[in-house]
């Protein structure tokens, strides 16, 4: 183990190139959050959508990322993509991990969506308000809402999977730990670093989630 | 003057699998009639009521809506809800409103009443159901009594023709059942069409024109409440009466 003046020594002399590193693990990780919700959303509403084919590719679509690894379908996507479209390597990255993200947001926000009692849907149905109207204003509000919770912990899973992305040489927190740590022969300290902006990142992330959490608990209040 | 005919309903069936839950139902509501659906669970009466909203869809027979048939694979079904109010028994607010966005949304939303006017008449409707006081509450505040007084005031927000009530006193504690009655009472002196789902016997013995007696689907019997209640014509009647000890 690193002695602590030698770990805060170094913590301080890279701090410049850690918080680039932490912008860019920021980055993909609040892109593929935010792809992920609209991935995850649309394929919740293709499962809830009562037409069978819609349901099953919705289906496949679930199977087959829970089904394989993640960084298996990061370099699909970086290799086989980028082969044929020639993606940036962020851009590569964020779509794989999006991708990810939205099959277990798209189980969460179904999860949450059919939790939302039928007697709403039937409530703004019988005030002449059309199905996508009823769904947009009464319906996914509710389930966002109850959705947050685990949204909350898949965005931290996130987070922490774009680490992943240092396989696809992104400079991002995990990728700069590990180059640095063996260009210094110190990878216990470098690693011990990266844990500390993860630990920053995540306090962030549970702080926004739980006051979002307690904004929209208004209505209980 | 002839009155008008706001529902007629011509031999409707309807099943869920092999349920036969509505069989060859006939029945018109004239305007400014209170029909009172009663009979005991599983007759078929809620199933009934939810099919002049389309919100379960009918086998066969025929729904005439203001004189006009209603086909709900072809109609546009939101353009008759909007003439067709509904209470629910479990009042069905929207939690995550308040009560004026509760009672403003449709208006706006569906009949795109200007935002300002849409408040000022819900804040009328408010002071009716007698909650002006409760215009920024969440639902979560209110009792059941108010909850559906505020779904009552939200109804009749989209300005309907008719209003129909699915046992709008069911899931309300007994001291709590008074004063959504006597909503409805003004309701219907008012002139409103109501098609009422509901067990409360003196209300039905008190407001409604019609009586309409449902038992395993069908319509058992049917009488002004005076006739139904004082000199029931059908053994069934007598025994639901009965039942209810009230004769």
């Amino acid at each position: 183990m690193p002695s602590f003046s030698h770990f805060f020594s170094t913590l301080m002399e890279t701090k410049g190139v850690f918080l680039e590193a932490m912008l860019l693990t920021l980055e993909l990780t609040v892109v593929s959050i935010l792809l992920g919700i609209v991935i995850g959303l649309i394929f919740a509403l293709l499962k809830i959508s009562n037409i069978k084919v819609l349901e099953l590719i919705s289906d496949i679509y679930v199977y087959l990322v829970r089904g394989t690894p993640l960084i298996v379908q990061i370099f699909i996507l970086y290799f086989g993509i980028s082969g044929i479209f020639l993606l940036p390597d962020f851009w590569a990255a964020s779509l794989a991990l999006a991708f990810h993200n939205g099959a277990y947001i798209s189980e969460i926000l179904r999860g949450a969506i059919q939790s939302v009692d039928k007697g709403q849907f039937e409530a703004g149905r019988s005030l002449g308000m059309t199905k996508a109207l009823t769904l947009r204003r009464i319906i996914l509000p509710q389930a966002f809402r109850r959705a947050l919770p685990p949204l909350g912990n898949q965005f931290i899973i996130s987070l922490k999977d774009s680490s992943l992305a240092a396989f696809i040489s992104m400079n991002e927190l995990f990728n700069v730990a590990t180059t640095l740590g063996s260009n210094n022969f110190d990878e216990m300290t470098y690693l011990l670093i990266v844990a500390v902006y993860y630990l920053l990142l995540v306090a962030l992330m549970t702080f926004v989630v739980n006051r979002t959490e307690l904004k929209l608990a208004i209505s209980d209040r | 003057m002839e009155t008008k005919e706001m529902i007629k309903i011509n031999q409707l069936n309807k099943s869920f699998g092999d349920l036969h839950v509505l069989k060859n139902i006939d029945m018109t509501v004239y305007e400014s009639d209170v029909v009172c659906l009663i009979g005991s669970s599983g007759s078929g009466k809620s199933t009934l009521l939810r099919c002049l909203n389309f919100l379960e869809r009918k086998d066969n027979g025929q729904i005439i809506i203001e004189g006009k048939e209603v086909n709900p694979r072809t109609d546009d079904l939101n353009k008759i809800r909007e003439k067709v109010g509904m209470v629910f028994q479990n009042f069905n607010l929207f939690p995550h409103k308040t009560v004026l966005e509760n009672i403003i949304e449709a208006p706006i939303r569906v009949k795109g009443v200007e935002k300002e006017q849409a408040i000022m008449k819900a804040k009328q409707l408010l002071s009716k159901v007698g909650l002006e006081d409760k215009s920024d509450v969440y639902p979560s505040k209110l009792s059941g009594g108010q909850k559906q007084r505020v779904a009552i005031a939200r109804a009749l927000a989209m300005e309907p023709d008719i209003m129909l009530f699915d046992e709008p006193t069911s899931a309300l504690d007994p001291e709590l059942v008074g004063e959504v009655l006597t909503t409805m009472k003004a309701l219907a002196e008012e002139g409103m069409t109501m098609v009422v789902v509901t067990h409360e016997m003196g209300f039905a013995k008190e407001v409604a024109d019609w009586i309409v007696y449902m038992h395993d689907g069908k319509i058992i019997e049917r009488g002004t409440p005076e006739q139904f209640f004082n000199n029931p014509k059908e053994e069934r009647t007598r025994e639901f009466l009965n039942a209810t000890m009230l004769k």
